[in-house]
């Protein structure tokens, strides 16, 4: 791994990591997507302007969850025939990093599972029943998604995409999973929604007039 | 690209966009920022891709003639639940049941931080709505939603008629849904199903005046006609309060008879038997008894009769008489007792024994006078008459125990008719409301 700290090999600019595992960024002067290789920053991609956004979280801003504090790093943003959504890459205090997403103002959290076994994106429907870490979820959505767009620090290189098909289940509890068929294999977050004024978010966006 | 200014200060703060509409050249206004997706044209009714820097137009409809407007109107703020939210959208959707079209208001509220919330109104009835986060868990014709039981009130299909301002998701006029609702007053669950998705939302009841005063509305809420679905009831929270009141007093009652049954003295002060020949002496004589006496305060005198009577019948004229100031007090009991069988099997009438009680008399000497009368062909005949002093009257805890029933009756009564209304207009109805339909 690189030192936290390296230059944009396409323009130059002072890149810093804010995690240290982090595999991915976006240079926040040229929009070069760049991966971290063993020696430098090499650049995959160029980020297109991102469509206007709504959403009341940006990079840097921080909360709480579960006693741990956070920070948003980096977000994947999707689209689909409904409308589009955020999956903000955030890292706790301790070192972890999770995902919190913001489907108009609907906020979740969850985290990345080695979990194996995982059915297929054929096998997937509407009504189906799960059990992961002893917790029965129901699949209500499957979402043929618009890969639209990175921004920031991300666990994995993201940035080839087109079309994902991701399905969301929802427990009795509150509780939250998606099966996400970014890759080959199917990955599985599992996490829970939380409220809004729950995370205690600071360094949110401003709207004017609100 | 170049490596341009770098962004240090954060995207410039969004605001409220003014455009134009492609169609019509009528004024657009995005309230809800980047949030909208769809916006509709309040002049042509084209409703726009609020996405698209042009404003594709995605579909045309016609609106009828006196189409109503939001009782609140688009850009209205209003403070729901303690956080502030702005109106960006309306719609109207309808039902049909049995041929018969219901139609109902929906309102978009919008605030950049929080989720969508929606407001519902038929009728006066209105709704708060938010979508759940919890799945809720379909039991038989019932629903179990964090541990509380909605029970199913209606299934039907839903058709959006007419759209205005902005929404968060692709709405178009002509789109179905199947709605099903489950209640629990003052709460009502509803699954909203699409071709790929359900969609579970979770309401509370809200007064027209509440809304009226959280939007600052000018003049006064429309009157709700009718029982909605998940409208409290007035009456149900007394019904519990009220048999429990019921149970209470009941208990007080049984405690205070026992009391008086216990403080009661219940002295017998005068017993004796008499023979009757019917035949004897023409014309019943009447005749006086010895006299006892009546002590401690004034309280009642219960007089029993008891005759040997078999399928005929004792009359007797009494006066219980005060010896020393000459009053009197008339009284006449029957005692008759008939017993037969017939094709019913065995029947019985009347009793051989009779009871009266006089109620406050002083203490004092007393005697009886007594005239008896029986059917002259009527053999010899014992009777006996017993005098008690101060005994107890169940009778009177009767009265004051059925003035405490009938309030409880009333209110459960009430509370029942409630929710009869309420049911009538579910998939549901109370069996005979249905039946004298048809």
């Amino acid at each position: 791994m690189t030192q936290p700290v390296s230059n944009c090999p396409n323009c130059g600019a002072k890149i810093v990591f804010k995690w240290s595992s982090s595999v991915q960024t976006v240079c926040p002067y040229c929009k070069s997507i760049l991966v971290r290789t063993d020696v430098d920053l090499k650049k995959v991609g160029q980020v297109a302007d991102l469509p206007p956004d709504s959403s009341p979280i940006q990079l840097n801003t921080e909360g709480i969850y579960r006693n741990k504090a956070f920070v948003v790093i980096g977000r994947i943003l999707y689209e689909y025939d409904q409308g589009g959504w955020n999956e903000w890459h955030i890292t706790m205090n301790d070192g972890t990093s999770a995902w919190l997403s913001d489907a108009q103002n609907e906020y979740a959290i969850s985290f990345a599972t080695n979990t194996t076994g995982l059915p297929a994106a054929k096998q997937i429907q509407v009504g189906q029943q799960y059990n992961w870490n002893k917790q029965s979820y129901t699949l209500t959505v499957i979402t043929p998604a618009h890969y639209r767009g990175v921004e920031g620090e991300l666990p994995f290189q993201y940035w080839d995409k087109t079309d994902v098909t991701f399905a969301d289940l929802r427990s009795e509890t509150g509780k939250f999973a998606t099966l996400d068929y970014s890759d080959e294999d199917p990955a599985l977050y599992l996490g829970e929604f939380v409220e809004f004024d729950d995370l205690k978010l600071k360094n949110l966006r401003s709207f004017e007039g609100w | 690209m170049s490596t341009g200014a770098p962004p240090l200060s954060n995207p410039p703060k969004p605001q409220v966009k003014a455009l134009n509409c492609p169609q019509c050249g009528a004024a657009i206004v995005l309230r809800s920022l980047g949030n909208a997706e769809t916006v509709v044209c309040a002049s042509c009714h084209s409703i726009l891709d609020a996405k698209d820097p042009n404003l594709q137009i995605l579909q045309k409809f016609n609106v009828i003639t006196g189409e109503v407007p939001p009782m609140i109107p688009l850009g209205t703020r209003g403070k729901i639940r303690g956080t502030d939210y702005e109106v960006i959208g309306f719609q109207r959707r309808s039902i049909t049941v049995e041929g018969i079209r219901y139609d109902w208001h929906e309102y978009v509220l919008f605030n950049p931080y929080k989720p969508t919330r929606y407001l519902t109104e038929y009728q006066g009835h209105w709704n708060d709505i938010s979508v759940c986060k919890e799945l809720p868990t379909v039991q038989f014709a019932a629903v179990n939603y964090l541990g509380e039981i909605y029970k199913h009130f209606q299934t039907a299909e839903a058709n959006t008629n007419y759209v205005l301002g902005e929404f968060p998701w692709q709405v178009r006029v002509g789109e179905h849904a199947t709605v099903t609702d489950y209640v629990k007053p003052p709460r009502v669950l509803s699954s909203e199903k699409m071709a790929n998705e359900v969609t579970w939302s979770i309401g509370e009841y809200m007064y027209g005046a509440d809304i009226w005063k959280a939007f600052n509305l000018p003049g006064q809420a429309p009157e709700a006609v009718g029982v909605y679905e998940n409208q409290p009831s007035p009456v149900s929270e007394n019904v519990k309060g009220i048999w429990s009141a019921f149970l209470a007093f009941a208990i007080l009652l049984l405690v205070l008879l026992a009391g008086f049954d216990l403080a009661s003295s219940k002295t017998t002060v005068f017993d004796s038997s008499y023979r009757l020949n019917a035949g004897e002496p023409k014309g019943e004589a009447s005749f006086v008894t010895d006299v006892f006496n009546l002590d401690g305060r004034t309280s009642n005198v219960q007089v029993t009769t008891s005759a040997n009577v078999d399928n005929s019948w004792i009359y007797l004229n009494y006066a219980l008489i005060d010896q020393d100031s000459g009053q009197a007090w008339d009284f006449g009991r029957e005692v008759s007792y008939y017993h037969g069988y017939d094709s019913d099997g065995s029947w019985t009438e009347g009793s051989r024994k009779d009871e009266v009680v006089i109620p406050s008399v002083p203490a004092g000497h007393y005697y009886l006078r007594i005239e008896p009368e029986v059917d002259p062909r009527h053999p010899p005949l014992v009777y006996t008459v017993q005098v008690r002093r101060d005994v107890t009257v169940p009778g009177l805890f009767g009265v004051a125990f059925l003035a405490l029933l009938i309030p409880a009756i009333a209110i459960t009564w009430r509370s029942m008719s409630f929710e009869r209304a309420r049911w009538a207009e579910s998939d549901h109805p109370p069996i005979h409301i249905g039946s004298s339909e048809e």
